[in-house]
């Protein structure tokens, strides 16, 4: 404790001295998000406010490109020692925001303190240890060969493990990782990302400030101080930037991207995204889906083009599969097939001329014009005679109903976690098995044991070339069986005043790099 | 008047425990909080872990005597997304709401009263039927237009450029229509005075006051037309009755009948109306504080629902009838001090 208190009065001093650093680094920066960060506790809970967060006041071993490459980050290098062994190189001299310099022991808390948490285990499952060489050489070992490791080691964000241990006044254990209620790790923090919370309200703002120790120096960013605020309505966020209340603004609604695009003083940067959103045909609950002919009927009734062009204004990309594109598994030869009159046709073949009624359900609050959407898609079906008793619910409760598979066809949106192929599959189109937990999404009980055990075998492959094979395999298969429905990939958006250029620090992930962003 | 108080304080009793137990009840139909907390992959069996440690999984009633047991002893429970105790989230955000509707109140008083009477002494006049034109359709938009209108307006600003701007009549109608905007569009500034407690106010800083207008301004504007017609037909009838007939008859100034003599009695009602409205007022705070990213408890009650914050609700739910117990009461006391003949409860006559 004693040697901590130290640590924090020498960071303190060095804090109080003039740096070269903190005076470049003097632009302040006011954004506003949909939400602000639930906890300080990268670990307590895996989402995208979460990992923006991290990407903030900590820094992964290794980054995601904008081309879906690596890039090192505390990981000076790595390289394949053998089919189950990855060895990385830490960066030395790095320094944590209480003054602690970065080693691997560091490395081994954070993996270990990934390893017990609840919502970051699953990812974490395929490795057996890591294995401290010396103070800046550890290695990753999987039990396997994992195909997905710097994947995965992109999640590792090495927290300050002084910092983190010991117990504080209430005696609880600072490392403890408490998804209800306060902890240390809730409300306290040490990284080594370009900014440090200087304070928080939280659901009201937080504050960041440049941390001046901040061991990239080679970095372009020149914001000093952020000022971060939740505004969850959409019209009021994109009213804020356009008065000139905050200069960055993310999510930005279709609804807002004409008047986005036609501000002189504002500029918008859309990408295709990659949450695909798909709807299951429960096969359990209809005895018609069981039947490959009616749900290739549904997948010929839909216009994916349609709904993308008018419904979300163009700000989605059409799928017809579940990888977009970048991800190994993406099959660049599956188009949608909108043809109603070959619909009909397979519906009379499949002596479903007549049709029948099923019921639906979507979340109204969840995805982008998710309820819209749903009702397009009713619509479209009545064409070959399906008659659709559609409800929408909020978010809060349509996942209750999600899980007890409460409608015959139920909407879904996915991230991979891994940004791989390989996760859709296991958890939309697995054989549903509550013991493997495999298909916990699968609410269409689509189950082909063939394609998951090719799956199994890609998630095995390190030779990444076969892997993409077998994936984009599984995906033709898929798409051939018509095993759900896929929409479209959600796009992204992001505006900001002209003169933040936000367009390079910007990813598909939607891991905004805040410290790398400069602005005139 | 102590047994009054007495009878209240049981009422206010009464009242909470219905509230938390219909709050409690309904909990099932708000949705699972589990699925605001853990991560989309996180397994069920994890779930059900964590759900055992949080209580869930207990029987409703166990779980409903555990909330019960604490709540007598002041304890509310803890806030699921704020990891603390409910009141003090409660108590954080309650400044907020409470200077936003003190801020619609003193706009809807300085307008309604001088406005009604106007309105009741000139009935035909062309200012008055103005008024009245506009009372009525202020009454029939819904607050959040108004709200998107006044950013439009203030916040961001309006160019009109769709009259020639050559000549001289179409540059003054083109300036004429279009506005500036500046004003800020969400939330409470940075320019806060820290009173007491939990108290940050806003009243004290020009940028604190700046951010005040707007909000109270789409807040006033549901509740300033109802009382501008309110005062106005009170106003109306009074000015008819024996005793300002007298006044008059009697020579007094016209500005001592109407504003001291005939005033006072048209009040009456307001405050009646106006006591009731305070729990309308809390329910309009809902809107307009998630339109401007107003920090209050509305704002937080929302958020709250979607994130199925069971602890918070139930808390927020009792903490608001409390106040409209106490409001109701207070009204009551004062209506009885304004109008003596009026008896409170349990009061010997």
């Amino acid at each position: 404790m004693k040697k901590l208190l130290t640590a924090f009065v020498g960071s303190m001093a060095l804090a109080s001295a003039p740096m070269a650093m903190s005076a470049e680094a003097n632009k302040e920066l006011k954004m506003a998000y949909d939400a602000d960060p639930v906890t300080l506790d990268i670990h307590e809970q895996l989402s995208g406010g979460m990992l923006q967060l991290s990407h903030m006041t900590f820094d992964p071993l290794l980054r995601w490109t904008k081309d879906l490459g690596f890039e090192g980050r505390l990981a000076e290098s790595w390289e394949r020692v053998d089919e189950n062994t990855m060895r990385f190189k830490l960066r030395e001299g790095v320094k944590f925001h209480s003054g602690n310099e970065l080693t691997t022991k560091d490395v081994q808390f954070t993996f270990d303190r990934l390893k017990k948490s609840q919502d970051f285990k699953a990812i974490f499952k395929p490795f057996s240890e890591l294995k401290v060489i010396d103070d800046y050489t550890f290695e990753l070992i999987t039990s396997e060969p994992y195909p997905l490791l710097l994947n995965t080691a992109t999640y590792i964000f090495p927290m300050d493990s002084e910092f983190y241990s010991g117990k504080t006044d209430g005696g609880q254990e600072k490392d403890a990782i408490v998804k209800h209620g306060n902890s240390f790790a809730s409300n306290n923090m040490s990284g080594t990302g370009p900014f440090t919370v200087a304070s928080r309200q939280q659901g009201v703002r937080v504050e960041f400030e440049r941390f001046d120790d901040y061991w990239d120096t080679e970095s372009p960013g020149n914001v000093g101080k952020i000022v971060l605020t939740p505004i969850k309505e959409n019209n009021t966020r994109v009213s804020a930037l356009l008065s000139g209340g905050v200069d960055f603004v993310a999510p930005v609604p279709p609804t807002d991207l004409e008047r986005i695009r036609n501000d002189k003083n504002s500029e918008l940067v859309t990408m295709s995204g990659t949450r695909i959103i798909l709807f299951h045909m429960n096969q359990e609950r209809v005895e018609a889906f069981k039947n490959p002919k009616v749900r290739q009927a549904i997948a010929h009734a839909i216009n994916q083009e349609g709904i993308a062009a008018k419904i979300m204004k163009g700000f989605a990309t059409p799928a017809a599969q579940m990888s977009p594109e970048g991800y190994q598994g993406h099959n660049a030869s599956l188009e949608p097939r909108f043809d109603v009159a070959k619909a009909q046709e397979l519906m009379k073949e499949a002596g479903y001329e007549d049709g029948f009624t099923i019921t639906m359900m979507a979340p109204n609050n969840r995805y982008v014009n998710d309820a819209k959407i749903a009702q397009a898609v009713a619509a479209m079906l009545a064409r070959i005679n399906i008659t659709v008793d559609l409800k929408t619910l909020p978010k809060a409760q349509y996942w209750p109903e999600y899980d007890n598979r409460a409608a015959d066809m139920m909407m879904i949106g996915w991230h991979a976690d891994t940004e791989d192929s390989a996760n859709f599959f296991e958890f939309l189109t697995f054989c549903p098995d509550a013991d493997s937990g495999s298909g916990q999404y699968n609410a269409g009980n689509y189950c082909n044991a063939e394609l998951d055990a090719l799956v199994d075998k890609a998630n095995v492959e390190t030779d990444l070339d076969k892997r993409a094979a077998m994936l984009q395999e599984v995906e033709q298969r898929l798409y051939d069986e018509a095993a759900f429905i896929p929409l479209h990939w959600q796009d992204l958006a992001w505006a900001s005043k002209k003169n933040v250029q936000i367009e390079p620090i910007l990813n598909v992930m939607n891991f905004p790099y805040m410290g790398d962003l400069v602005v005139e | 008047m102590l047994a009054f108080l007495v009878q209240r304080i049981s009422q206010a009793i009464l009242v909470m425990f219905v509230i938390s137990v219909i709050a409690f009840a309904i909990q099932d139909g708000l949705g699972d909080p589990l699925q605001q907390m853990v991560g989309m992959s996180v397994s069920e069996e994890e779930r059900d872990a964590i759900r055992d440690e949080m209580g869930l999984n207990d029987p409703l009633v166990v779980q409903y005597l555990r909330f019960a047991g604490n709540a007598v002893q002041g304890d509310l429970g803890i806030s699921y997304f704020y990891g603390k105790p409910t009141l003090d989230v409660i108590l954080e955000h309650l400044p907020a709401t409470l200077e936003l509707a003190i801020g619609a109140s003193l706009i809807i008083l300085f307008f309604s009263v001088p406005i009604g009477v106007y309105a009741a002494i000139r009935p035909q006049a062309l200012l008055s039927k103005f008024f009245m034109g506009v009372s009525t359709v202020g009454i029939s938009i819904p607050v959040f237009l108004t709200a998107i209108v006044l950013i439009q307006l203030f916040s961001i600003g309006v160019t009109v450029d769709m009259f020639p701007a050559d000549t001289g009549w179409g540059q003054n109608l083109n300036s004429a229509l279009s506005t500036e905007g500046g004003l800020p569009s969400y939330g409470r500034g940075d320019e806060l005075t820290h009173l007491f407690g939990t108290w940050h106010s806003g009243f004290f800083s020009q940028g604190g006051l700046l951010h005040l207008i707007l909000p109270a301004i789409s807040l006033a504007s549901i509740m300033l037309p109802l009382f501008i017609r309110l005062i106005r037909a009170e106003m109306m009838e009074v000015l008819q009755s024996d005793y300002v007939r007298y006044a008059r008859a009697k020579g007094l100034q016209p500005g001592r009948i109407n504003f001291l003599h005939a005033l006072k009695n048209t009040m009456l009602p307001v405050i009646t109306v106006g006591g009731v409205q305070i729990g309308t007022m809390v329910a309009y705070t809902i809107l307009t504080e998630t339109v401007f990213q107003w920090p209050g408890v509305g704002l937080m009650f929302l958020e709250a629902i979607t994130r199925s914050d069971i602890p918070l609700i139930v808390a927020y739910l009792m903490v608001v009838g409390l106040i409209f117990v106490i409001t109701n009461t207070i009204v009551d006391l004062i209506y009885g001090l304004v109008n003596p003949t009026v008896k409170l409860t349990g009061k010997k006559a």
